[in-house]
């Protein structure tokens, strides 16, 4: 791997969170400056930042995009115990800023009297849907029932996990066979011997969430996770940053129609298990086609990890910190082949 | 075998401390951004982070060069999976083995350009190659080194006999330096004299090509009798060949021990190669350069009828008798001597370890797939490998701008999980143009991936909504079948017109055909500018038809009915009688349910607006009572 660019983001404090846009195309950062940026990438590759604005009252810990589908909509959650929907829209032709792009608020979610710690839209077939979790432990499904007017949003869902949560995961697939479910993760020190990560189920006959599981094995505190892509598996792929980086397997099993109104009953299996990062993994997700694992850990490393076809998994690439201080653009060239071919011709005058 | 292990790279990011900051990360299209952070920070101030880094894995596919080999290579995997099963296995192996060639010859044009490239810049005066092009280069060597093995030692499967020519061919075309080494000798003045001229004529030896040798020998007019004495491997059958060659091989050994060559060193080293001896072989290490090539010499002149399955005894000790104790095997060796030992899994594993992109790999095993070679192994992990390595290399692939378009045959070709790859990936392709959005919507459609189709086509209409072009959005949501969109764009488009009185668009409003069907507010607006044509076109029974019908069909919102009865005063002014006694009657009832029931005075409503609205209903119902008493005349009247 090799570093091709570096951006100065010039935010005041720490960054917390960056996030792309569906198509990459399009990225927000957000900061303990309580303000938001938006970059676009220029046609040569440039990130040009097109908006900066303060956002909250405190330390934003969490910036994301909802699908392009409803339009150019960002969500941030804060220390400041408020989750914010934001949208950019372009000036009428009667406006001085004809034209120009500008982001405003549309609502402000104030029914958490925590820190909200995590902000996630629900897979794009459910809806317009966002959703929050704070370190009170509730979880928060909102909606918007009007796609067209996102000043409206009402609390449909209220889930409380009775430990402080810290980070939410959709499940993505849009499986008709699969139910909305989704996993959150609590970093709560002080419940020694309770599972740090719960499951829940959509169930259509009661219309409301209800636990699915609650994963006995994780009783670190869990800082985040990350359900996989699906691609047509009828099981889920659930990693989890907790002391180690693991991931487990979650195999629905099969039910009848009585049981219909509890959730599916799930069996689950740990695929790996990795603690080389000697400490507290922070953060983990995966690329695209989840074929990559990234994980972020105390040691200062981002490790990648993947699966060779047998379903071995083995970390691939390290990215670590050099402590150089640096005051301009790198062009690092660090990647290595294996494969030098020193014992083959070189054909070079 | 041990399997290539490796360790893996660390990349350093500069200007983070990783003993005192944590590296926060976000996954990009074909990248990883990384940035200082604190993880767990309480919203204390601790200083500012000045860089957001983006750090990339492939560079393979912004080669331009590259890019080429892509290109063509998809040509050629395209046509083999075109290959029909039901060819006879002969005619088979000799389309398998020229594709084999074809790839290869596409590997080479790439390192010549290459190689060429790096030419010119060395011709600058201040031209520096880059340490990444050398890398590249000798990438590719290595990869077509190893695909003529595997092309000898399992596509073209060639015999005992035939097998010894194929590896001989497979040393001379990658040990390319003797020629040009010869070429200096023979064009220098005094070639015999010439510092090179022995190494030259061994190399040749060396390399069996007998006839080469000769004519460098013939240099010195001292020797030719010698020179007369070298043989010649010729096509013949197996025993025939053994027995000549035995026969062949004891007469050197003879000249060997009569000392015949004894006044002239050179020659006898050549002699003792000759007969294959091992030592004097080994001695002349910088001229084979490579163990394999000490591989195939001993053969040569040891063993020439080596069967495929005896080779791998000889590699292994050939690699062993060349390398010297202490040095460690490279991959390419442990690659190299895995296909002498015909085992293709270990070969593709080891690749796949050691090599940055899966180009390489991915084509290999689909054409040994094809070959029916990867099933003998292990059946269920046969075509499961092949898809693995395709679908690795294809996503590569997607995060390119251009080259994503390759991609989608390769998925094509992946029957169990190219289609949910597919469709997860192509979602992802920025819709920077509505020409690129109509190419992908092309792929989509064309594969029946209708939700995809659906999504892509909201996605631009939102956006064209976003910028106020309705008409592009208009024709997305007909598109993406959205009939929630499109009545909110026709509501736009009415709006529109009543503010400017104009409607915008034309041509897409007056060719929505079918489509108007989605949504019953876009029927009305298509239906409602076609009776502005047809009042355009002086059509006025038709138009005044339409209109009627457009309110007592129920097609037209009631909100709109006060617009299409001040539209229909006109048709009513007019000298002729336009409408009908019976649909006058019609229109007097329309407007007598809006004036009633629903349209309760709004609290808002100024003063002005109920007293235009108070007007214009008596101005209409005048013009209605005046054409009814037309119409009734007119019907009434008989024509003398």
């Amino acid at each position: 791997m090799f570093l091709a660019r570096s951006i100065a983001a010039d935010h005041k404090d720490l960054i917390h969170d960056v996030s792309y846009d569906f198509h990459g195309r399009r990225m927000a950062t957000c900061s303990s400056d309580q303000s938001v940026k938006v970059w676009d990438k220029s046609e040569n590759g440039e990130w040009i930042c097109t908006a900066n604005w303060k956002t909250h009252s405190g330390s934003v810990w969490r910036v994301t995009w909802a699908h392009p589908e409803f339009g150019q909509v960002l969500a941030s959650c804060s220390f400041d115990r408020t989750a914010a929907v934001w949208e950019e829209i372009v000036g009428e032709s009667s406006d001085k800023q004809r034209g120009l792009r500008h982001w405003i608020k549309r609502t402000t979610l104030v029914d958490s009297r925590t820190s909200v710690t995590d902000v996630k839209f629900a897979p794009k077939h459910m809806g317009l849907m966002l959703t929050t979790c704070s370190a009170d432990g509730v979880v928060r499904i909102y909606e918007a029932p009007d796609v067209m007017n996102l000043s409206q949003w009402s609390l449909q869902h209220e889930i409380s996990c009775k430990l402080s949560s810290s980070c939410i995961s959709w499940n993505p697939s849009s499986s008709r066979v699969h139910p909305p479910m989704i996993a959150v993760g609590s970093d709560d020190s002080s419940a020694v011997y309770s599972g740090k990560v719960q499951i829940y189920e959509y169930i259509d006959h009661t219309r409301k969430y209800a636990k699915a599981e609650t994963l006995m094995t994780v009783t670190d505190p869990v800082h985040d996770l990350a359900f996989a892509p699906n691609l047509g598996r009828s099981f889920h792929v659930l990693a989890i940053a907790t002391k180690d980086v693991r991931i487990f397997k979650l195999i629905p099993m099969r039910r009848d129609a009585t049981h219909s109104s509890t959730p599916t009953k799930l069996e689950i299996q740990v695929l790996a298990q990795f603690d080389n990062h000697n400490s507290q993994v922070w953060r983990v997700s995966w690329n695209i086609t989840s074929t990559l694992l990234a994980s972020s850990g105390d040691d200062g490393c981002v490790r990648l990890w993947k699966a060779n076809y047998m379903d071995n998994w083995k970390c691939t690439a390290i990215l670590r910190g050099d402590g150089i201080p640096v005051n301009c653009s790198h062009d690092v060239v660090s990647q290595q082949s294996l494969l030098t071919a020193s014992s083959a011709e070189r054909k070079l005058s | 075998m041990e399997e290539v292990d490796v360790e893996p790279t660390t990349t350093p990011i500069p200007g983070v401390d990783s003993n005192r900051k944590h590296l926060g990360f976000v996954w990009g299209p074909g990248d990883i951004l990384v940035y200082e952070t604190i993880y767990k920070a309480s919203g204390l101030s601790t200083g500012g982070c000045p860089f957001v880094h983006e750090v990339r894995k492939d560079e393979d596919i912004c080669s331009p060069i590259l890019r080429k080999l892509f290109n063509e290579s998809h040509h050629i995997f395209v046509g083999l999976q075109g290959i029909r099963d039901d060819l006879p296995s002969k005619n088979k192996k000799t389309q398998f083995v020229s594709i084999s060639k074809n790839y290869r010859s596409v590997i080479r044009a790439c390192m010549e350009e290459l190689q060429q490239v790096a030419g010119k810049v060395e011709g600058k005066s201040d031209g520096r190659i880059s340490p990444v092009f050398f890398l590249q280069v000798s990438i590719l060597l290595a990869v077509e080194l190893i695909w003529n093995l595997c092309e000898v030692l399992f596509i073209d499967a060639a015999p005992a006999g035939s097998l010894l020519l194929h590896l001989l061919d497979w040393v001379r075309l990658h040990k390319a330096d003797v020629d040009e080494k010869a070429r200096d000798v023979l064009q220098s003045e005094s070639p015999t004299e010439h510092q090179a001229y022995w190494d030259v004529v061994i190399s040749y030896v060396l390399q069996g090509r007998m006839d080469e040798a000769r004519q460098v020998l013939m240099k010195q007019a001292a020797l030719q009798p010698a020179a007369r004495g070298m043989f010649k491997l010729g096509a013949q059958t197996l025993t025939e060949f053994d027995v000549k060659w035995r026969h062949w091989h004891e007469e050197v050994d003879r000249c060997l021990q009569d000392q015949s060559f004894a006044s002239n060193p050179h020659l006898e080293v050549i002699c003792k190669i000759l007969v294959g001896d091992e030592d004097v072989l080994l001695e002349h290490k910088e001229l084979l350069s490579t163990w394999y090539h000490f591989l195939v010499t001993r053969l040569l002149f040891s063993h020439p009828i080596v069967k495929p399955t005896e080779l791998h005894y000889y590699a292994q000790s050939s690699m062993h008798m060349f390398l010297d104790t202490r040095s460690v095997p490279e991959p390419l060796d442990s690659i190299l001597l895995a296909a002498f030992e015909f085992d293709i899994h270990q070969v593709i594993k080891d690749c796949s370890i050691a090599l940055n992109n899966w180009w390489f790999v991915a084509h290999l095993t689909d054409l040994m797939d094809h070959c029916k070679l990867l099933q003998s192994h292990n059946l269920h992990f046969g075509s499961n490998l092949r898809e693995f390595l395709l679908l690795e290399y294809a996503s590569g692939l997607f995060t390119h701008h251009s080259l994503w378009q390759l991609a989608v045959d390769y998925f094509d070709h992946c029957p169990e999980f190219g289609r949910v790859y597919l469709e997860l990936q192509i979602e992802r392709v920025p819709l920077d143009t509505e020409r690129k959005a109509l190419k992908v919507l092309r792929i989509c459609e064309q594969r029946q991936m209708t939700e995809q189709v659906r999504s892509i086509c909201k996605i631009m209409a939102k956006g064209a909504l976003r910028n106020n072009r309705l008409g592009s959005a208009l024709s997305w949501s007909i598109r993406a079948k959205d009939a929630a969109f499109a009545t909110l764009i026709s509501e736009r488009f009415l709006q529109d017109y009543c503010a400017n009185g104009a409607f915008s668009d034309l041509d897409l409003i007056d060719n929505l055909g079918s489509a108007m069907l989605l949504s019953d507010r876009l029927t009305f607006l298509g239906k409602y500018r076609e009776f502005h044509r047809l009042y355009g076109e002086k059509c006025f029974s038709d138009a005044a038809k339409l209109l009627l019908s457009l309110m007592t069909a129920k097609i037209a919102p009631r909100t709109f009915w006060m617009t299409l009865l001040t539209d229909a005063l006109p048709l009513l002014e007019q000298k002729e009688v336009i409408f009908s006694a019976d649909q006058t009657h019609e229109l007097m009832f329309c407007l007598e349910d809006l004036t009633s029931g629903n349209c309760l005075p709004k609290p808002d409503r100024a003063m002005q607006d109920e007293d235009i609205d108070t007007t214009k209903i008596e101005i209409l119902r005048l013009a209605l009572a005046r054409n009814l008493a037309k119409a009734i005349v007119k019907e009434g009247t008989v024509e003398v």
